[in-house]
């Protein structure tokens, strides 16, 4: 027992102030970074919504005028009709093609699941462009809509049609999991007394989807609020919010009324928000551990017609998706529909946005980089270090837990606004960042930092909570720990985050259009000035190649992933039993 | 209070809490090197909370922690000397065996070779010379337990910490690893403490029993004076199972249950005052060794109902006399056949007076 006897030396209590330096000095980045990017250009547009345009203080009367004005009324009254028309569109189908997944027994439900998360990839104009080449005054199936009394797509259907398919995805996702969720002894207490299906249904499966539902239509209903692409694109005179913040920033340079219209179309989304987030609270409580997962049994007549609706809801997305890659390739829709590059070439060239999609790849990259580690460490930070223990920092963490998750709340649209209020003012000396690519990313990491932080923080919570408590014990500094097990164990929550952010980036234009520079064009707001420019071809084209670019880079992601789990991962493939 | 060189580790007024919550009340404590001493209570106690006192993982409110005389007390948990094992083991998932044994060793510069060498006798002396290569989820929840504790005594603390260390194993897996750890435990001399709220567990293992109640300690001894003389009504209750009966006192050591009188050990109780007396099912005679005619203490029951437990029965008696009062009683397998005890059996039996334990009524 020699060995058992002899002690290592101590370490000495220098590394002991590095590490409490690196603990506490990361959360003291993070807060000061979210209050910097998020909360301070926040409270500037509150500031500037106060100040005349040429900047003296007018309390009110900004207010004043805007909600007397004709245009508000018309503009909130469109936007609630607009995303509660979208809610109604896309929550039931979604819910179906949700059960169709989760609770029958259809096959290649892998594949389903991954056409149905397609819109995604794609920025919410492209739906808008298929549909204008669907249904629009040279379309196809122009008659489709006549069927239902319609002249025209522009306006209100095609705007409602584009949106829809833009969210389906997210309702999608939230259902998979609303309806994942279930206790198979609830249904085979109702099979021994004998209860029908439409009775199950209604008393076991909607009650227990019903905050899965609610949440669903809550951020579909958020998206459409502050969606600005889709009414500009196919919108024709149908005029919403978000369309008069850029009319009044953009069109008239008046940031004093655009702040106004920000605030505004901030109510719903916060409202929406807060609902969700007291919803999901209660949601918890639902589920004990000693549920027994459903599994679906075989029932022909039910998977027959649920497939059958699986099949078409894909056709369809495949079809919004292959109209526009095919306008994309064609001369004139729908007069000449010989094959051809141009769009992509002379196309882009014309209207001098070459660069645009290398901006946006070049953007996109560092997002999925940068966000990812900041994110990443940034939970990190929050979760493990044991910041709440500390009497001189424990407040930092309730601060930034709070503006982690307000960007949800938070459309695009009001954060764009609030960076331009704030550095765009000649007083501030990160007016500098304007016009970059810096300010692009960062505006864009805020923008989807929610879900990402709450993936993270879902992946953290999944590892022992004793983990850094062991590495003390052992004298080993918590940032080697995090290093050797806690990144390498989360690695596949990381990918995650990145690609998320990546593709994110590539699709996103509310909260960047304010940002850009010429030099800094990104690809799906080209999207809208080959629009407005009535080049409708090498918008699709642009559009097209955003979707390409978006799926490659997705695949790669899970090449890469794949490849980590078997470089990395092989503690997880070794589970006894 | 001297600190004298056998102490290991001193534990002077610890007061704790969570907002309004007290969680612990001015905890005194002296440890004595090389023992193994159990924190035993029930859930919410604050025996886990002391132990991460003891640890740095938690900051007491007030009070001070004095280890091998040098106090500790607001030092973080890297600058004290000891290894812990916790309840879910927190071994690395995606290190080896290895590779979790060797965690702490790296740190500390050691050579490649020592290191090995270490590491190889450490898995030797928890048992699993060949795991190595292996990683924690190939293992069964004892073999990860006897991992954690290699990992733990790696670096050769002075002060061993375990936090239910076998809570999360099955009965048969925990018993054989009480036994282990018991015995690594005095071969290696280490000053141990284990949070438990198991107190057979703690009877079985501790050199000590410190029993916790409501943040505060309600008794310090040897297990089995703990069980033999429960200082408090709650120690008598949580330590093995135990009858409570209300009595009379009505004199010097003499106690009136229902209109029988009892005679005890006396204690100075008033005469007139009511009090509890406590009694284990084993502390009393029967017949099977001897006649019981002219004992003290002799009475007469009716088994109302009879729990078979394996090599003993435990008896629910209703005692003539007792007014109601039922109570618990224990026999051998043996005794059980050979007196004939069943369902509604007529069984006399004399209670020892000389382990009746008197409490105040509260």
């Amino acid at each position: 027992m020699s060995a058992l006897a002899q002690r290592g030396p101590l370490p000495r209590s220098l590394s002991l102030w590095t590490e409490a330096l690196v603990a506490r000095g990361g959360v003291v980045l993070l807060a000061l970074a979210l209050v910097i990017f998020l909360t301070v250009p926040l409270a500037s547009l509150l500031v500037r919504s106060l100040l005349s345009r040429s900047g003296e203080f007018v309390g009110v009367a900004n207010f004043a005028v805007y909600f007397s004005s004709s245009a508000f009324a018309n503009s909130a009254a469109n936007t609630l009709t607009f995303a509660t028309l979208t809610t109604l569109l896309t929550v039931p189908p979604a819910f179906l093609f949700a059960y169709a997944i989760q609770r029958s027994c259809i096959p290649f439900k892998g594949l389903w699941r991954n056409v149905a998360m397609i819109p995604i990839l794609a920025p919410s104009l492209l739906a808008a462009l298929s549909f204008i080449y669907l249904f629009g005054n040279q379309g196809w199936l122009k008659f489709v809509i006549e069927w239902f009394g319609l002249k025209t797509v522009y306006g209100l259907p095609g705007m409602v049609l584009a949106m829809s398919f833009a969210s389906f995805p997210h309702a999608v996702m939230i259902l998979l999991a609303g309806l994942a969720l279930s206790d198979a002894r609830l249904y085979e207490a109702a099979d021994s007394m004998a209860t029908p299906g439409w009775r199950k249904f209604l008393t076991i499966t909607l009650p227990g989807a019903r905050y899965g539902l609610i949440s669903a239509a809550l951020v579909v209903f958020t998206m459409a609020v502050s969606e600005f692409g889709v009414p500009k694109v196919i919108g024709g005179n149908y005029s919403v919010l978000a369309i008069d913040i850029y009319k009044q920033v953009v069109g008239q340079q008046n940031f004093s009324m655009g702040a106004v219209v920000g605030l505004v179309l901030l109510v719903p989304a916060v409202v929406a928000f807060a609902i969700d987030t007291a919803v999901r609270r209660r949601q918890k409580a639902l589920l004990t551990a000693r549920s027994v997962p459903y599994a679906p049994r075989p029932e022909r007549l039910r998977d027959a017609l649920l497939f059958l609706y699986v099949l078409s809801v894909s056709a369809f997305l495949l079809l919004v998706l292959g109209m526009a890659v095919f306008g994309s390739f064609v001369k004139v829709w729908p007069y000449n529909l010989s094959f051809t590059l141009n769009h992509y070439t002379y196309g882009f060239e014309e209207a001098g946005v070459d660069n645009a999609w290398r901006n946006s790849v070049a953007m996109a990259a560092w997002c999925a980089v940068f966000g990812a580690a900041v994110t990443f460490a940034g939970a990190y930070w929050l979760e493990k270090t044991g910041i709440e223990k500390s009497r001189a920092f424990g407040w930092l963490r309730p601060l930034a837990q709070v503006q982690a998750m307000m960007p949800m709340a938070v459309p695009g649209m009001v954060l764009g606004i609030g960076y331009i209020v704030f550095f765009n003012s000649p007083a501030n000396p990160l007016g500098a960042l304007y016009g970059t690519m810096t300010i692009l990313v960062i505006s864009t990491i805020v923008h989807f930092y929610s879900s990402t932080h709450l993936t993270a923080v879902t992946a953290l919570k999944q590892l022992d909570s004793e983990f850094e408590s062991v590495s003390a014990s052992l004298k080993v500094p918590f940032y080697k720990t995090f290093w050797r097990v806690t990144v390498p164990v989360c690695l596949p929550s990381v990918v995650d985050i990145s690609r998320y952010y990546f593709v994110n980036a590539m699709t996103t234009i509310s909260a960047v259009v304010f940002l850009y520079s010429p030099k800094t064009t990104l690809a799906a707001i080209s999207i809208l000035h080959l629009d407005e420019a009535g080049n409708v071809g090498a918008a699709a084209a642009m559009a097209t190649l955003i979707v390409a670019t978006s799926a490659a880079v997705t695949a790669v992601f899970f090449v890469l992933e794949w490849w980590l789990v078997v470089r990395t991962q092989a503690w997880r493939r070794t589970a006894r039993r | 209070m001297t600190t004298s060189s056998s102490v290991a580790l001193r534990l002077e007024g610890i007061d704790k809490s969570f907002g309004s919550f007290v969680a612990l009340k001015s905890v005194d404590l002296e440890i004595e090197r090389g023992e193994l001493v159990c924190f035993v209570g029930p859930s919410g106690c604050g025996k886990t909370t002391l132990l991460r006192i003891i640890a740095g993982l938690e900051a007491q409110s007030s009070g001070r922690v004095i280890q091998e005389g040098r106090d500790v007390s607001r030092a973080p948990p890297a600058a004290r000397d000891y290894g812990i094992v916790f309840q879910s083991y927190a071994l690395f998932p995606n290190l080896t065996i290895r590779d979790n044994v060797a965690y702490g060793l790296v740190n500390r510069r050691r050579g490649r070779a020592e290191i090995v060498a270490r590491v190889a006798e450490l898995l030797k002396l928890v048992g699993l010379p060949d795991s190595g290569p292996k990683y924690p989820a190939q293992m069964s929840g004892g073999q990860q337990q006897r991992v954690a504790l290699a990992r733990a005594l790696a670096t050769a603390p002075s002060l061993l910490l375990l936090d239910e260390p076998l809570s999360a194993l099955d009965a048969k897996e925990r018993e054989r690893l009480r036994g282990e750890i018991r015995q690594l435990q005095r071969r290696l001399g280490v000053t141990t403490i284990l949070v438990t709220h198991d107190q057979e567990e703690a009877l079985s293992m501790a050199d000590r029993v410190v029993v916790m109640n409501q943040g505060a300690i309600e008794q310090v001894g040897p297990p089995l004076a703990v069980y033999e003389r429960p200082a408090t009504p709650f120690v008598a209750d949580f330590i093995g199972k135990v009858n409570v009966l209300a009595a009379t006192c009505v004199g010097e050591g003499r106690y009136r249950v229902g209109h029988i009188e009892l005679t005890a050990a006396a204690n100075g109780t008033a005469h007139g005052q009511p009090v509890r007396l406590y009694l284990r099912p084993e502390d009393r005679v029967l017949e099977d060794s001897g006649p019981l005619e002219g004992r003290p203490n002799l009475v007469r029951g009716t088994v109302r109902n009879l729990d078979f437990l394996g090599t003993f029965c435990l008896a629910k008696m209703d005692v003539d006399g007792f007014d109601g009062q039922s109570m618990l009683v224990y026999f051998s397998l043996n005794q059980a056949l050979e007196l004939n005890v069943r369902e509604g059996a007529r069984i006399p039996f004399a209670l020892r007076g000389e382990r009746l334990r008197v409490f105040p009524q509260q």
